[in-house]
């Protein structure tokens, strides 16, 4: 059984399809890369499987349970985890902050208990600090933890971003363009990162990206997507080679002298 | 600039950063527990004024402040907890320590009930909501003439613990002790919930609905817990209130009230339980600084005395415009610049803390 299944999903806002009965598995420890042109519907599939959309067609499953009778608010709880592309923080808030409220579906203290701040409340907050300090130790974040948000540069907002991700403890974690806008170092390092997700952490991982040499490191499989419809599935040689996406990509193919 | 090394993870947990900041708390409590030696009694019952709104403040701050969500409309609360706590009082024979509490749990309830059809509301359109909602009230309370007494208000009897009166003129410095040590337990409780779950998903709610809602934040119940906590505290603030007046009806809260409630939150500085006490300091003192003004400006003309009305409005609208254009942050933003300048000294940039250039944001998703 997959970790996560996409059956035959399709979604069209007015008349345009975004996503065109779409179907793709993912296996548990893999990294699972969607690749595409602008306007692909790669990032209206994270929507999707994060429940900000509702498809009109098709399932969605998780563990070998729909998913789409759920909220988005309780997608997290099944462990799944996700960034945005244009990085989604709480501004006005501490790095250590926004990686602790990636805890929150890990708490089990109630309301009364946290204006009291009980013994059982600090024992938890113990637990979550620790689990969070391990975060930022493995992305590096030690010299941002108290700084606020809104005076960061974009390289280590996103970087926060993908760390509250991390902090969910997540069984899944969706990273929709993880190194855009980053420095070839930076890149490089989000590469690494991504491999110790997977096998050290026993994260599975899918992420959309542009930059095809990131996804020919670090991913096992790839699906190239054009106007909604998945053109290609395969590890990356075979979808970089496909002549479909070739033709997605560089347009129909032209006799050149 | 002093720097704290951390060799815990209590030293992020607890309420202090350092031992030194501690000391100051303790030595402002200490401080405003020897006040009444200090004071007459009639700037004593200004003080006890101050410490009142102050919780009013903190309950609306926790709302707009750290939640997130507007309110034009915290009037009413106010009235509810001075409305619940007379009448459990009166017609239930029920004692203040009871009473309080009650008055302060029904405006939760009554809140979150309220809140249901206006939660998916944002920004101006739930101002307007919770504006209705304001005006609302002032007409409930002269329908509910039976309960209310209408028009021709409600009388509070003096606050009675154990057998203890703590009469506004009687036993002045006994209210204020009483009123202080409330405020203190509204503001433990609330750092509290500042530094737990609850008060981080208020941030998260405030700061970005959509990631929020990634990492499991309930939305709709954090706003509703928000709306419910915040009314319960603001009740608090009115029962006091209640019981300081000695009778009130409809007119004692109302949108002026609302507005004025804001207004100090803004002043004292937006998201930080700080600002709620700098805020009722101005808007407790500010009364007394424009009379004392009024009549030195007299002495100096010549004349008899100067009325304006409405002078008082007029300035509290000056001060806040002027606020908001120059200094949007409030009192305790403009401290902490300050502080940091002298902390940094001679190292300070001047954009510091200038707002960043924010990023795109996503789409909301709403």
């Amino acid at each position: 059984m997959s970790l996560l299944e996409l059956d035959d999903v399709t979604l069209s806002f007015g008349g345009v399809k975004a996503v065109d009965r779409v179907s793709f598995a993912v296996e548990e420890g893999e990294v699972f890369a969607l690749v595409g042109p602008n306007g692909a519907g790669k990032s209206t599939i994270f929507n999707l499987i994060s429940r900000f959309y509702t498809p009109q067609e098709g399932d969605i499953s998780f563990d070998g349970r729909s998913i789409l009778d759920l909220a988005p608010e309780d997608i997290a709880d099944l462990g799944i985890a996700r960034t945005f592309q244009n990085v989604e923080l709480f501004e006005q808030a501490t790095v250590l902050q926004n990686l602790l409220v990636g805890r929150h579906r890990h708490r089990r203290s109630r309301l009364w208990q946290d204006i009291l701040f009980t013994p059982f409340v600090r024992r938890e907050e113990l637990r979550h600090r620790i689990a969070v300090e391990k975060v930022i130790e493995f992305l590096e974040l030690e010299p941002y933890r108290e700084k606020y948000i809104q005076g960061l540069p974009y390289g280590v907002r996103k970087m926060v971003e993908m760390g509250r991700a991390l902090a969910m403890e997540p069984r899944l974690i969706l990273l929709d363009e993880p190194a855009s806008g980053l420095s070839v170092e930076e890149t490089r390092d989000i590469a690494f990162w991504i491999e110790d997700m997977r096998k050290l952490m026993g994260i599975t991982v899918v992420m959309v990206e542009h930059d095809m040499n990131l996804v020919r490191d670090v991913s096992d499989r790839v699906l190239a997507l054009a106007d909604g419809r998945v053109l290609a599935v395969g590890t990356p040689r075979e979808v970089q080679t496909d002549p479909r996406v070739i033709e997605a990509y560089l347009g129909p193919g032209e006799e050149v002298a | 600039m002093r720097i704290v090394f951390k060799t815990s993870h209590d030293a992020d947990i607890r309420l202090w950063k350092h031992g030194m900041q501690l000391s100051w708390y303790l030595l402002l409590l200490a401080l405003a527990a020897a006040l009444p030696l200090l004071l007459d009694d009639f700037m004593l019952g200004e003080a006890t004024n101050v410490l009142v709104w102050a919780i009013a403040g903190m309950g609306l701050m926790l709302l707009v402040g750290h939640a997130g969500q507007a309110s034009l409309g915290h009037a009413a609360w106010l009235a509810l907890g001075a409305y619940a706590n007379t009448l459990l009082q009166t017609k239930a024979g029920m004692p203040f320590l009871l009473s309080l509490p009650l008055a302060a749990v029904i405006s939760g309830l009554v809140a979150a009930l309220v809140t249901l059809p206006i939660m998916r509301l944002h920004g101006i359109y739930l101002a307007i909501a919770t504006l209705a909602l304001s005006v609302l009230t002032e007409d409930i309370i002269i329908l509910a003439e039976p309960w209310t007494g209408g028009v021709s208000g409600l009388f509070a009897p003096d606050i009675e613990i154990f057998g203890v009166n703590f009469n506004r003129y009687a036993n002045p410095h006994g209210l204020y002790w009483l009123v202080l040590a409330i405020t203190v337990l509204v503001t433990l409780g609330y750092a509290n919930l500042l530094r737990a779950p609850t008060g981080r998903a208020f941030v998260a709610v405030r700061d970005s609905e959509v990631s929020a809602r990634a990492m499991g934040v309930h939305v709709a119940r954090t706003k509703t817990l928000a709306f419910a906590l915040s009314a319960a505290v603001t009740a608090i603030a009115g029962a006091l209130m209640g019981h300081m007046a000695g009778v009130f009806n409809n007119e004692t809260f109302n949108i002026v009230i609302s507005i004025y409630l804001l207004m100090m939150i803004v002043i004292g500085g937006l998201g930080a339980i700080h600002g709620a006490f700098l805020g009722a300091l101005v808007i407790g003192f500010l009364p007394q600084a424009i009379a004392l003004l009024r009549s030195a400006l007299a002495g100096a003309l010549g004349v008899g005395s100067i009325t304006i009305p409405g002078l008082e409005t007029a300035v509290f609208g000056a001060i806040l415009a002027a606020f908001l254009l120059f200094e949007p942050r409030g009192i305790y933003g403009r401290w902490i610049v300050i502080r940091t300048w002298f902390e940094l000294f001679p190292f300070y940039r001047r954009d510091m803390f200038r707002r960043q250039r924010s990023y795109l944001k996503t789409e909301r998703m709403r």
